[in-house]
């Protein structure tokens, strides 16, 4: 039997928002005991935390692996890696592979593959519509059974009212979350950024910030029909907002989630055409920013995720329209959340209420808190120290960062899984 | 000597001095070729290449015959029939074509942002002829000293542009132009061909010809370009040109001695009357194409200034 003894440690508990020395004991992969004073164990192994941040690991929902297909862009070894420097202990990946996770046999690929090669815990996600193409609803019960955690077509819209209301309603009986892209697919048809003034400016194709919104609604409209259980991937407007808030409220199995770059930059970051902003949904304008940080804070938007997309150089140096589009963000997530809280726009326990507890809530998992019975998923960090982020540094196969030369602060000091040491160094 | 910068890519990033000085150049240049006197030692030794990814004849002409006429070496690579066919990046090409070492590249692209990407890849000047809805500087510079020397000056005027505001890159750099030299901007056109946000690009926006045009010094019609009648964004062309066709009706509205321009080519009957268009008294559509080869030969003349200044002195200051 294992025992170890954080001592001296911050601890971000995301449940009692709050943030205050203790200390925390870990036996056999699983927290037992949480104190304010720490107490001497016998044959504990003791790492004093020098006051620093000891929170519940990230577990992020929808990250891209690129396996099968894309192996050069990023495989489970790099992604996990990733994953361990960033603080991440869970991974959620996302099926928009080639080919789409989207029968059981894949699914078995890719959990044997993730076995064997990451650090880190993932859960994969299936598709919900065979080869993501908005016609037919996948196995999902026997993805479910392969433990397929969630059902999403990613970034692909399922046009189809009448296939989606199905798959919502197919889902519901096996209690399945469906996780879906908010877009109205006509409007945003072949827009590389959100329309405004700056879309003029530079000649970019636009599309309306009330494209989400359109999106939403319909989504509502299922979900009041089909009582299924539904995540929305990213809300990044304001004008979404109140059909969000109202949804809740009106007894909905809704929540929604954002992207962490979302929340940091605006459509300016952009500038003269760089394409390692480009994203999908696209950068906002600074008033949506501002509203949706001020969502999160409110708990309308439940959770943060890094919407990890690895992409190859190849893919992102051409014109603008032409680029591809997302970013790595497994390793920045966690610097670049901690801009908000460095500009008191969030504290830290409700940073990791929307990083940890809330997907962890969300997809039915003993973590996500410091609380004895939960799985010891821990990452240790020092909130204040500065760096300049150089991205060849970067553990992902795939450096496409929008924060290569950002100033950052906030460095991973440890990560645990299960109470093992899966990066990082006092 | 003001115009200090290196490539020509846009009228964003010119200052208003910038632009006096490649006007009062091209106007000189207006001059001499009408007199007849020959400039070949200004680009001599030098490579010009034209690099056209998207169809054009007239633009096209206008760069060939400006830079022979400063005798530089000038090539045309109609790049839509070459490599990018094969699977060839921007990227790969740029840095194929640096290898060879020209001192100016002209460049059309048919997405925004293109030659700026291809700029930041050779060491050559690179002038922007277009790149998707983005920018045309040249073609906003032609049309300036046209209305300069129609007008005698080029500040205070009251200036329509009408038609496809959303997708013309002639537009913006126009817009641009005419804003930084301190003149009053209209924009006239069907709200479905404006751009979003355009309440905040500093001008008066018209959905109807005959308010836009109360007044005006000059009418900017834009080309309706036909691919734009798939798009749904107008129902038909004939009541496009009912309601947006330039006719001597609509131009009743502005000042008697307003000047009519068009960037070409022109579609007589959807978005300008032939009679009009060949007015002698109104159109100054001829004067732009003459004043669009003076204003590139001072451009391509500026450029190699700046050009050979900063091979002798490496470490100078240009952006």
């Amino acid at each position: 039997m294992t025992k170890t003894l954080f001592t001296n440690a911050r601890l971000i508990q995301p449940v009692a928002l709050t943030d205050s020395i203790g200390a925390l004991l870990v036996e056999d992969g699983v927290i037992t005991e949480v104190f304010e004073e720490a107490p001497k164990v016998k044959g504990a192994q003791v790492i004093e935390c020098g006051g620093m941040c000891l929170a519940p690991g990230i577990i992020d929902i929808g990250v891209k692996v690129s396996e099968p297909g894309e192996r050069h862009k990023e495989s489970f070894r790099s992604a996990g890696r990733a994953a361990a420097a960033g603080g991440v202990t869970t991974i959620v990946t996302r099926p928009d592979t080639l080919p789409a996770i989207d029968t059981p046999e894949t699914l078995e690929f890719v959990a044997r593959r993730a076995q064997e090669d990451a650090p880190v815990h993932v859960l994969p996600m299936a598709a919900l519509t065979k080869e993501r193409a908005g016609r037919e609803m996948t196995e999902i019960g026997f993805l479910q059974d392969g433990g397929a955690v969630a059902f999403t077509d990613c970034d692909r819209v399922v046009v189809n009212t009448k296939v989606f209301s199905r798959a919502l309603t197919y889902a519901k009986s096996l209690d399945a979350l469906v996780i879906a892209h908010v877009q109205e697919p006509g409007l945003s048809e072949g827009a590389a950024v959100t329309s405004g003034k700056f879309a003029s400016l530079r000649g970019l194709p636009g599309v309306s910030p009330m494209a989400e919104r359109m999106a939403l609604d319909r989504d509502i409209g299922l979900l009041e029909m089909t009582g299924a259980k539904y995540h929305a991937d990213q809300i990044t407007t304001a004008r979404a907002l109140p059909a969000l808030e109202r949804a809740k409220r009106n007894g909905l199995d809704i929540t929604a989630g954002i992207g962490v770059h979302h929340l940091t930059l605006n459509e300016l970051d952009v500038a003269d055409y760089r394409t390692f902003f480009k994203l999908k949904p696209p950068l906002r304008s600074e008033d949506d920013r501002l509203a949706v940080v001020q969502a999160v804070a409110d708990g309308v938007i439940d959770i943060i995720c890094s919407m990890h997309t690895p992409q190859d150089e190849e893919s992102k140096r051409l014109p603008y329209e032409e680029a591809a589009s997302g970013a790595v963000a497994l390793e920045t997530l966690l610097p670049a959340a901690l801009r908000l809280y460095h500009e008191e726009q969030l504290t830290l326990p409700q940073l990791f209420r929307a990083m940890a507890l809330n997907p962890a809530r969300r997809l039915g998992l003993n973590a996500g808190r410091l609380r004895a019975g939960c799985a010891a998923d821990l990452v240790l960090f020092d909130p204040d120290a500065p760096f300049v982020l150089d991205r060849a540094t970067l553990q992902s196969k795939s450096k496409n960062t929008p924060f290569d030369g950002a100033r950052m602060q906030g460095k991973v000091l440890g990560t645990w899984v299960d109470g093992v040491e899966v990066s990082g160094r006092l | 000597m003001s115009f200090r910068a290196r490539h020509l890519l846009g009228i964003e990033h010119l200052a208003p001095d910038e632009i006096t000085e490649v006007l009062d150049l091209a106007d000189q240049y207006a001059d001499h070729n009408r007199a007849g006197r020959s400039h070949k030692d200004v680009l001599a030794g030098m490579t010009q290449i034209n690099m056209f990814f998207e169809n054009s004849t007239r633009t096209q002409a206008s760069f060939e015959l400006a830079g022979k006429k400063l005798g530089a070496d000038v090539m045309n690579m109609a790049m839509q029939a070459s490599s990018i066919k094969k699977g060839e990046t921007l990227i790969d090409t740029a840095l194929t074509l640096n290898a060879m070492h020209p001192d100016l590249l002209v460049v059309r692209h048919p997405n925004s942002g293109a030659v700026d990407l291809l700029a930041q890849k050779v060491n050559g000047a690179v002038l922007n002829a277009g790149d998707g809805r983005h920018e045309h500087p040249t073609q906003a510079l032609l049309d300036a000293l046209t209305i300069r020397r129609a007008k005698g000056r080029l500040h205070r005027l009251s200036v329509a542009i009408c038609g496809d505001i959303s997708h013309s890159r002639v537009a913006r750099s126009n817009i641009m132009l005419l804003g930084k030299m301190e003149n009053r901007v209209r924009l006239i056109g069907p709200p479905t061909l404006m751009p979003s946000g355009i309440s905040e690009f500093g001008c008066e926006v018209f959905d109807t010809m005959e308010e836009g045009l109360k007044d005006v010094d000059v009418v900017m019609m834009l080309r309706l370009q036909k691919e734009r009648m798939d798009g749904g964004f107008i129902p038909s062309e004939r009541e496009y040109f009912h309601r947006y066709g330039l006719d001597f009706a609509k131009l009743s509205n502005a000042k008697d001695d307003a000047i009519v321009m068009h960037p070409g080519p022109m579609n007589r009957g959807v978005e300008i009357d032939g009679n009009i268009a060949d007015d002698i008294n109104r159109s100054v559509i001829q004067t732009q194409v003459e004043m669009g080869v003076a204003v590139r030969m001072a451009a391509m003349d500026l450029l190699a200034r700046n050009l050979k200044l900063n091979r002798k002195n490496p470490q100078g200051v240009m952006a």
